[in-house]
């Protein structure tokens, strides 16, 4: 049983130039405890579902379809004050940039004392002292001196891990990280996962976790969804999706990975052109006019469901058949995207 | 903290003392007018003239010039005679700044109470058809000059001349008023438009900075918390983006006294700095002019400083530069 269950979800946004097709199609779930990595390039539309779970997306020039449903209850049906409830209590999230996220006028602690005081009947003192310890926990030090420092005076991982307490104050049971690790770098990168990972297995809580990044996926996530250009491309196990993956678009993403066996000389393989306009996205397949294996059925949309054979949990939108992609994926050697012969139709 | 303001209010006073060289030699080394002669009067001689210039000190060169008015400044709190009626200029000032900081304060409290707020409600529904409304109504306000503005409130409200609601004291009403509360009875009309132009700028102003910081990852980060739009807006949006409004409060006020009220004061009949500097520049009265520039750097100067420490008390960031 799913801990969260979205369901068709579409979201479009009126803008000056037209109708942005932000979201379409998407259906994923989580179970209690699960990792979800979601994986895509900017702009596919990663971020925009996941802020539209806790209705952060909702505007008048929003229009928002499908069902997002949690204990019982469809997210996008709930007006604001009982979503309110929702957020950052059985649902938290933590953003890519935690310096911009952080208020700059508040002290850290100041900040994750509203979060509980927002859910929780406590005292002033008590939600400090709560605070404190959240800090303690998350792994900074001297938690009884910082408590009262800026987010400025943090260094980045740390205004990370004051993020990631603030978030993990009224104990939620699905954690959004979107893009957790982006804004740092690499070494700190390795430390905040490890500490998500690590606060997870103790507290049990699911976690989405938002990345342009396979690598962080592979070694955080258990399952994986790829999204391109607005959808759902592929969704599966990490070993699927890394040994046995059905979409061209994966295959891309993973032959653009460096790999050590290429030499010094070599251009880092890329998928050739840019992603669609999401103004005006091409009928049918998303990927089609990127995509070498490209043929006449890829005008009509395929939907998101299991396509190789023994592995029912494995769902991508390809038409290929499984002899097909078997072979057609593998280039020079490895997994990744042949090149284009002609431009496709 | 303490080390912040020390070196702003140094830099201060450095900052007033290169205004008071520049004005010095602005109005004493290129006079428009040879202050002797002006001085002297109609058909005085030259042996007069001459007389008087040295009486003056205006034969000095003028860097001593320029020493002797830093030190009866410095020492004496002396800023010369006026050329017209020979009283001290610091007096003529002294008398005529209650006017202009009641007048000034009282609108300034007047377009804070009206331009924070609609720019507020402004801001948290943009294109709506109150913030069109009102974004319209501010442009005709700020388009809308002071001395026509003044004009067109006597004419409507003034209790001698008023066509429309005849209940507030009218051009001169203010020199007549002799306790407070006739004095601020008598500002009424006066602070509503001198009020008008600011309150439409800082509506604007508190809008458009608000809608930025709307946009703002905290303020998704406050959503995502599950506070009330109400918090959202009222603490983490308004706390940010009223800010840059001190800076533009400190600018006006400072300004204001320094003798801006000019239109204001005039159209009303306020006995004010501005009506000072109107009435010494006719008469081409440098020492008094000199006097106003200076007291006008001074009051810019002394409000920039406490804008400046404001900002350390409003943003931390500021407090550890």
């Amino acid at each position: 049983m799913s801990l969260l269950e979205v369901s068709d979800l579409h979201v479009h946004f009126d803008t000056d130039d037209g109708v942005v097709q932000a979201v379409d199609q998407v259906s994923f779930g989580i179970a209690s405890g699960e990792t979800l990595g979601i994986v895509g390039e900017s702009g596919c539309g990663k971020s925009v579902a996941n802020m539209t779970i806790l209705g952060l997306t909702r505007g008048p020039r929003t229009t928002i379809a499908g069902r997002v449903m949690f204990e019982g209850a469809d997210l996008l049906q709930m007006g604001g004050e009982e979503l309110r409830q929702v957020r950052g209590n059985e649902i938290a999230m933590i953003f890519q940039d935690p310096l911009s996220s952080l208020h700059p006028f508040f002290s850290i602690g100041d900040q994750i004392t509203e979060s509980i005081r927002t859910h929780r009947d406590v005292s002033r003192a008590n939600a400090r002292a709560r605070a404190i310890e959240l800090l303690g926990m998350v792994g900074v030090p001297e938690p009884r001196r910082r408590v009262d420092d800026y987010p400025h005076e943090f260094s980045g991982g740390m205004r990370q891990r004051a993020m990631i307490a603030m978030a993990l104050a009224n104990d939620p049971k699905l954690l959004i990280a979107d893009e957790p690790t982006t804004a740092l770098d690499v070494t700190t990168q390795a430390q905040i996962l490890s500490l998500l990972q690590d606060l997870q297995d103790r507290l049990g809580m699911a976690v989405i976790l938002i990345t342009h990044d396979l690598g962080v996926v592979a070694e955080n996530a258990d399952r994986v969804l790829v999204m391109y250009a607005g959808r759902i491309v592929e969704d599966g196990a990490i070993d699927q999706i890394f040994y046995d993956p059905g979409h061209p678009y994966t295959w891309g993403l993973l032959g653009s990975l460096p790999s050590l066996d290429l030499h010094p000389h070599d251009r880092l393989p890329q998928i050739a052109g840019l992603p669609p306009s999401l103004l005006a996205p091409p009928q049918g397949c998303h990927f089609r006019e990127r995509c070498p294996h490209a043929f006449d059925r890829c005008l009509q949309v395929p939907p998101l469901e299991a396509r190789l054979p023994d592995s029912p949990a494995h769902r991508d939108r390809c038409w290929l058949s499984a002899e097909q992609k078997r072979e057609l994926r593998v280039a020079d050697g490895r997994i990744g995207l042949r090149e284009r012969k002609s431009p496709a139709s | 903290m303490r080390r912040y303001i020390a070196r702003r209010v140094l830099w201060g006073v450095a900052l007033l003392f290169i205004c008071s060289a520049v004005i010095f030699v602005i109005f004493y080394a290129f006079p428009s007018a040879d202050p002797a002669t002006l001085r002297a009067g109609r058909a005085a001689t030259p042996e007069q003239i001459e007389r008087i210039r040295h009486s003056l000190g205006l034969d000095e060169p003028i860097y001593t010039q320029f020493w002797l008015y830093m030190k009866n400044l410095v020492l004496h709190f002396d800023l010369g005679f006026s050329y017209q009626s020979n009283v001290p200029v610091t007096t003529l000032i002294l008398d005529r700044l209650p006017a202009t900081a009641f007048l000034v304060v009282g609108a300034a409290i007047l377009w804070l109470a009206v331009g924070i707020p609609v720019g507020i409600v402004s801001a948290v529904r943009p294109r709506s058809l109150l913030d069109r409304t009102t974004m319209v109504t501010t442009l005709a306000l700020i388009s809308a000059p002071v001395f026509w503005l003044g004009l067109v409130a006597l004419y409507l409200f003034a209790d001698d001349v008023g066509q429309l609601l005849p209940i507030f004291p009218g051009i001169g009403s203010y020199i007549e008023a002799n306790t407070f509360l006739a004095k601020a009875e008598s500002l009424i009309l006066p602070w509503i438009v001198l009020a008008a132009a600011s309150a439409a700028i800082y509506a604007r102003y508190m809008r458009s900075s608000l809608i930025d910081t709307m946009s703002e990852d905290y303020i998704r980060t406050a959503r995502a918390k599950g506070l009330s739009e109400r918090r959202v807006v009222m603490r983490h949006g308004v706390r940010s983006a009223v800010t840059p409004i001190v800076t533009l409060l400190g600018l006006d006020i400072g300004t204001l006294l320094a003798g801006n009220a000019i239109l204001t004061e005039t159209v009303f009949n306020i006995p004010g700095v501005g009506r000072l500097v109107a009435t010494s520049i006719e008469r081409a009265d440098l020492p008094v002019i000199q006097g106003v520039v200076l007291f006008g750097a001074f009051f810019i100067i002394t409000f920039n400083l406490i804008v400046d420490i404001a900002y350390a008390y409003l943003d931390p960031r500021v407090r550890y530069e």
